[in-house]
């Protein structure tokens, strides 16, 4: 059970198939995380290194988005962290420490009221406030305005989380950050709390029926989910050392966050990688083969792709190794 | 003291009052009949009851506590269990995982729940079920499957909500005989129920509704009786079969429409 969707291939013998399934996922997972540790020192061309490192930050975020099952959570909250190391000289450590009880808090307020909006409703109400957020962040000179923030160039150190002779570090740390989220998930939807997350997105009104407040619960979700994106954005602001509105907080990137998560399985533990491991360098691939043509043929692809996803597939890619990939 | 009872309900819908001034009493262990009309207020009365719906008027006592105010999920934590007439299984959840939410209230660890939801799932003989999607099973099934889940809260009271709709006419004597092990296991019951043997033969008291209104209280074989309960069945969606005498409640077996 979710120890790798793969395994669900093996034929075995109806007795023992369980355990040979469970071997066979701890093996795959085993050669999937040395195959991951290895993958710098193997190619070490440094434009690849830069999309896996990308589709692990974006397998996060979507995977942070997964813990809400459903219930989309806009906002990006990368700017906490640079801002307090920016502003009041915090270290970045700090910052992405300090990011997410803030992200956390944030979350509530939001969704608290945003909650008692069903379905498509509560994401209206929070695409609107991400849009807020956007305007506000554009006009708002001490986080940068609409110029964005350029982080201080400091001297390579782990402490100072900047790395610029080597770009390795950052790679093993946003494996350690997306491996972390793979791990809390894997926790969550083996306790209670996943079978309640689980009840709540597939009819609210009945999990209630059975004694579960679900506001709270809706509540933890977007806290986890908030903690996750928060150290995902401060990741992301480390890396690139420049933060503006227009690359972390459209509605674009929430909508390439969800989709993500949904052409790989929504609900499922793997989905989100899986996603993010096949869009992202397909979305790289169309638009050097094909951009820059003033046609948008890469987005003419790439368009196509999910709607066959969407047609054919509706339970997400993982949905094709198994039960494991329900919708 | 009576387990539930119910105190002068008005819920309204903008101009139209689908309970009015509704009261009435429910005892321990007793198995109390709701029947009316389509569009009587039955489910209205039970999602009253239950916090899905906040009355207009009124107050429900469970067990001494003040139900109007509290949310569903608190309701069903004093002891109050219900099934929806519009079945809402977890669709995309196994048998077995329906019911485990259900009995996670009480059993936090999975492999206890597991257990539990195991037991209640024999209970309503669907546990060789218990790896299929909730989607996949038939109505009868969905129904018992709802049951199960209602029942791993571990309630005192049960609202029942359409038992027998819509089920296979050869699965309806399987449903009753449940309903009657629920008595068994010292359950206070009350059900909505539209075919009226099924009603008939289960419940100790009826109680009947019509727009919105108490029209008929007590024992099935008085309230049969009951002219406004007749004219009511009559100008609605009901049939009496030709030549049937009138107030009989063996004959009165219309379905709606």
């Amino acid at each position: 059970m979710g120890t790798g969707e793969p395994v669900t291939a093996v034929k075995a013998q109806e007795g023992t198939r369980a355990s040979v399934r469970r071997v066979w996922g701890m093996g795959l997972l085993a050669v999937m995380l040395l195959a991951t540790l290895a993958f710098p020192w193997v190619d070490r061309l440094p434009y690849h290194r830069d999309l896996v490192i990308r589709v692990f930050l974006y397998a996060m975020l979507a995977q942070a988005w997964n813990i809400l099952a459903g219930y989309c959570g806009q906002i990006s909250l990368a700017y906490a962290s640079s801002v307090l190391q920016m502003r009041w000289g915090w270290n970045p450590w700090v910052g992405l420490g300090a990011g997410i009880p803030v992200a956390v808090a944030l979350s509530m307020a939001i969704g608290y009221p945003c909650f008692r909006l069903r379905g498509h409703y509560f994401a209206i109400a929070t695409i609107a406030i991400g849009e807020i957020v956007q305007t506000l962040a554009i006009n708002w000179d001490f986080i940068g305005g609409a110029r964005g923030l350029t982080l201080p160039f400091q001297k390579d150190s782990l402490l100072a989380f900047q790395f610029h002779t080597s770009k390795y570090p950052y790679y093993y740390i946003v494996l350690a950050l997306l491996i972390l989220c793979l791990l809390v998930s894997w926790r969550i939807e083996r306790t209670r709390l996943g079978y309640y997350f689980r009840a709540i997105r597939e009819d609210p009104e009945a999990a209630q029926s059975v004694g579960i407040p679900i506001t709270r619960y809706k509540l933890i979700a977007m806290a986890v989910s908030a903690a996750f994106v928060s150290a995902g954005g401060s990741f992301y602001a480390q890396y690139v050392l420049y933060l503006d509105p227009d690359s972390v907080l459209p509605l674009s990137l929430s909508i390439l966050i969800c989709l993500l998560a949904v052409v790989g399985g929504v609900g499922t533990l793997w989905g989100p990688l899986v996603g993010a491991a096949l869009l992202i360098p397909l979305s790289e691939f169309t638009r050097i083969q094909f951009g820059g043509t003033g046609r948008a043929v890469d987005l003419l692809i790439y368009g196509a792709l999910l709607t066959l996803v969407a047609v054919f597939q509706p339970a997400g890619l993982v949905g094709l190794l198994g039960r494991r990939g329900r919708p | 003291m009576a387990l539930l009872t119910v105190e002068g309900i008005t819920k309204r819908f903008g101009g139209l009052v689908a309970n009015h001034d509704i009261s009435f009493a429910v005892e321990q262990g007793e198995i109390v009949g709701l029947i009316g009309p389509n569009g009587a207020g039955k489910s209205t009365l039970f999602d009253v009851i239950t916090g899905y719906y906040r009355p207009e008027a009124g107050e429900v006592r469970f067990d001494g506590h003040p139900l109007v105010g509290r949310r569903p999920d608190q309701v069903n934590r004093l002891g109050v269990g219900r099934t929806f007439q519009k079945l809402r299984p977890f669709h995309a959840m196994t048998v077995l995982e329906n019911v485990m939410v259900a009995a996670m209230q009480h059993q936090a660890v999975p492999s206890a729940a597991r257990r539990e939801a195991l037991s209640s799932l024999e209970f309503v003989e669907l546990a060789d079920k218990r790896d299929s999607y909730a989607r996949d099973l038939s109505t009868g099934q969905r129904k018992r499957l709802e049951l199960a889940r209602a029942m791993a809260t571990r309630p005192r009271l049960l609202l029942l909500d359409e038992v027998t709709g819509g089920v296979d006419q050869r699965t309806i004597p399987t449903l009753v005989e449940l309903i009657g092990h629920l008595r068994g296991q010292g359950l206070t019951l009350v059900v909505i129920e539209h075919n009226m043997r099924v009603i008939m033969s289960i419940s100790d008291r009826i109680l009947a509704l019509h727009l919105g209104e108490v029209i008929a209280d007590g024992p099935p074989s008085e309230v049969v009786k009951e002219r406004r309960l007749i004219e009511a069945y009559l100008g609605d969606a009901f049939v009496v079969p030709s030549g049937g005498p009138r107030g009989s409640g063996e004959r009165l077996r219309g379905e709606p429409e």
